[in-house]
């Protein structure tokens, strides 16, 4: 078994002009995923909008920097999260379709191998 | 050691090789390390046939080879290799009700053209593990330095590792477009075997044969799937007019002028036997209806003979179901053809604003030899130049560069012409 991040992708925009029934019927497939996924799933949250992000760099003299906003600036940014536990990519693949994100134009998600320090 | 050895181990690199390779990954579930047991049981047999003849089975000879040598080292090495990250193995065994043999040569097929790896790697990994072919070589097919092609292939070799693609022939719902992916990988070796992008020679016989071998396991291994045996009716239909496309002394010829009699009737019978049954199936498959397209030019015994108003029927069912600016390409010349050369003109001038043929020489091509048809030699000339810029195959611009300066003597004659013409009144 190995760990996966599914790191979700959008446009902010996009998600927050979303109808009420375009809202319930995210929702009903993110419920519809962790039904199928089940005890593979460790984690996973929604994220607040990007606006709504604060970054820290540091300047030439190694000041810490705060901006307001993404680490990048662009259109999709990250949106939410889900931690998995699973047998292979093939199987990360099969539950991550299910993903009303992997389905909306202006979305997607992208998988991540988790690094095993064990 | 003697030629008939040298030849029977060429011969097993040929055949057997995808097999002892995929055979051996099973059991080390370590790529680099079923590939070098591989490569040694190979410099093993030169050594070892020599002295005690060449084995009946020498793909068995070989795997067997191979196998205890990985046996061997995973002895020596078990304690290091406990921290490496390994191919993810075969639980579930694909079963007889899937109408697939359980063949380690799938596992590593589908491994290998995995969509999780880009199509650069996949057809990489596919020529190097599959194929046998050296990282060199693999490297000069795709214009590549041989530096960024190994740093390819390793970092290829390192994601399935580490993102987990396992070592598996695909459940049966993702079986179609998972076979879809690698017989992209398949064709897109083939086609680029078969006219080298840049180079002194039209064929690149390594990646044509390789791609045919290719199709021809699939259709053993899965002889099921009629998308598989399109394409090995594919493949079978254009590599058997191959030795025909160049004349004794090296100029390429066109459809129009090979010697048919030339044409290898036992891969073309092969061909149109594969693709009546494929052809049966309905919609029909994208390489269904190529091979289609390829069995009217195969069956049609002088070029004068040729069907085009089939040939045009067939690329409109090929661009109502797989829309692509090659095939309305070739659509537009099969007008041409049949209809005449002002006719095809008219048919490709919408496709001058195709981004995607900007740089496709074939375009320009295609264009010149309607206007070199018409006598517009000014215009004509101008096209076969443009083509000229779009290609690096030495044979293909000889070719081009012919026709040129055919064009271009006509040019010369007609200003010597209008020159006497106006004579008496300058």
């Amino acid at each position: 078994m190995a760990k996966y991040m599914i790191l979700i992708y959008g446009d902010a925009q996009q998600w927050e002009g979303m109808s009420q029934e375009q809202r319930q019927a995210h929702d009903a497939a993110h419920a519809a995923f962790s039904a199928a996924a089940a005890s593979k799933i460790l984690g996973g949250e929604e994220l607040e909008l990007s606006p709504m992000a604060t970054t820290l760099r540091s300047d030439p003299d190694d000041r810490v920097v705060t901006t307001d906003g993404p680490f990048l600036e662009t259109k999709e940014a990250v949106g939410g999260f889900y931690l998995l536990e699973a047998a292979d990519l093939d199987e990360v693949i099969g539950l991550a379709s299910q993903l009303p994100e992997v389905h909306a134009s202006h979305s997607g998600v992208e998988i991540r191998p988790v690094v095993d320090h064990g | 050691m003697s030629d008939e050895v040298v030849a029977a181990v060429a011969q097993a690199h040929r055949q057997e090789w995808a097999h002892v390779l995929a055979t051996t990954a099973h059991l080390t579930r370590d790529l680099d390390l079923a590939e070098e047991c591989t490569q040694d049981a190979y410099v093993q047999a030169l050594q070892t046939w020599t002295q005690t003849g060449i084995p009946d089975r020498p793909g068995g000879w070989l795997t067997t080879v191979a196998r205890n040598r990985a046996l061997n080292a995973l002895r020596r090495e078990s304690v290091l290799r406990r921290a490496l990250p390994l191919l993810v193995p075969d639980e579930a065994l694909s079963g007889p009700e899937d109408g697939l043999v359980d063949d380690d040569r799938l596992r590593l097929v589908f491994t290998c053209c995995h969509p999780a790896l880009s199509r650069d790697a996949q057809v990489a990994l596919t020529l190097r593990l599959l194929c046998g072919l050296s990282t060199a070589e693999v490297a000069r097919a795709f214009l590549v330095p041989d530096s960024t092609m190994a740093a390819r292939i390793t970092r290829a070799k390192r994601k399935i590792v580490t993102a987990r693609i396992p070592y598996r022939v695909p459940s049966p719902d993702h079986l179609a477009e998972r076979v879809n992916a690698v017989l992209e990988v398949v064709y897109l070796i083939f086609t680029t075997g078969h006219t080298a992008p840049i180079g002194a020679q039209l064929v690149r016989r390594d990646l044509v044969e390789s791609a045919m071998s290719l199709a021809r396991m699939l259709h053993l291994l899965m002889p099921g799937d009629e998308e598989i045996s399109a394409l090995l009716a594919l493949l079978l239909l254009i590599h058997a007019r191959l030795d025909s496309r160049l004349s004794p002394n090296g100029r390429l010829l066109l459809l129009a002028e090979q010697d048919r009699t030339r044409w290898d009737t036992r891969l073309i019978r092969e061909g149109i036997g594969l693709l009546t049954g494929a052809l049966h199936r309905r919609p029909p498959t994208r390489y269904a209806v190529e091979a289609a397209i390829a069995a009217v030019h195969a069956e049609a015994p002088t070029w004068q003979d040729t069907d085009w108003p089939e040939i045009v029927a067939l690329y409109d069912v090929l661009l109502q179901y797989w829309p692509s600016p090659v095939a309305e390409l070739n659509r537009a010349v099969a007008i041409g053809l049949r209809d005449g050369p002002q006719e095809g003109l008219d048919a490709l001038t919408p496709l001058l604003n195709e981004p995607a043929l900007a740089t496709y020489g074939y375009l320009s091509a295609a264009r010149a030899d309607f206007l070199r048809q018409l006598q517009q030699w000014t215009r004509a000339a101008q096209a076969y130049q443009e083509a000229l810029t779009l290609t690096d195959n030495d044979v293909e611009r000889a070719f081009l560069n012919g026709r040129l300066r055919e064009i271009q003597n006509h040019l010369r004659k007609r200003r010597t012409t209008r020159a006497t013409d106006t004579e008496p009144h300058g």
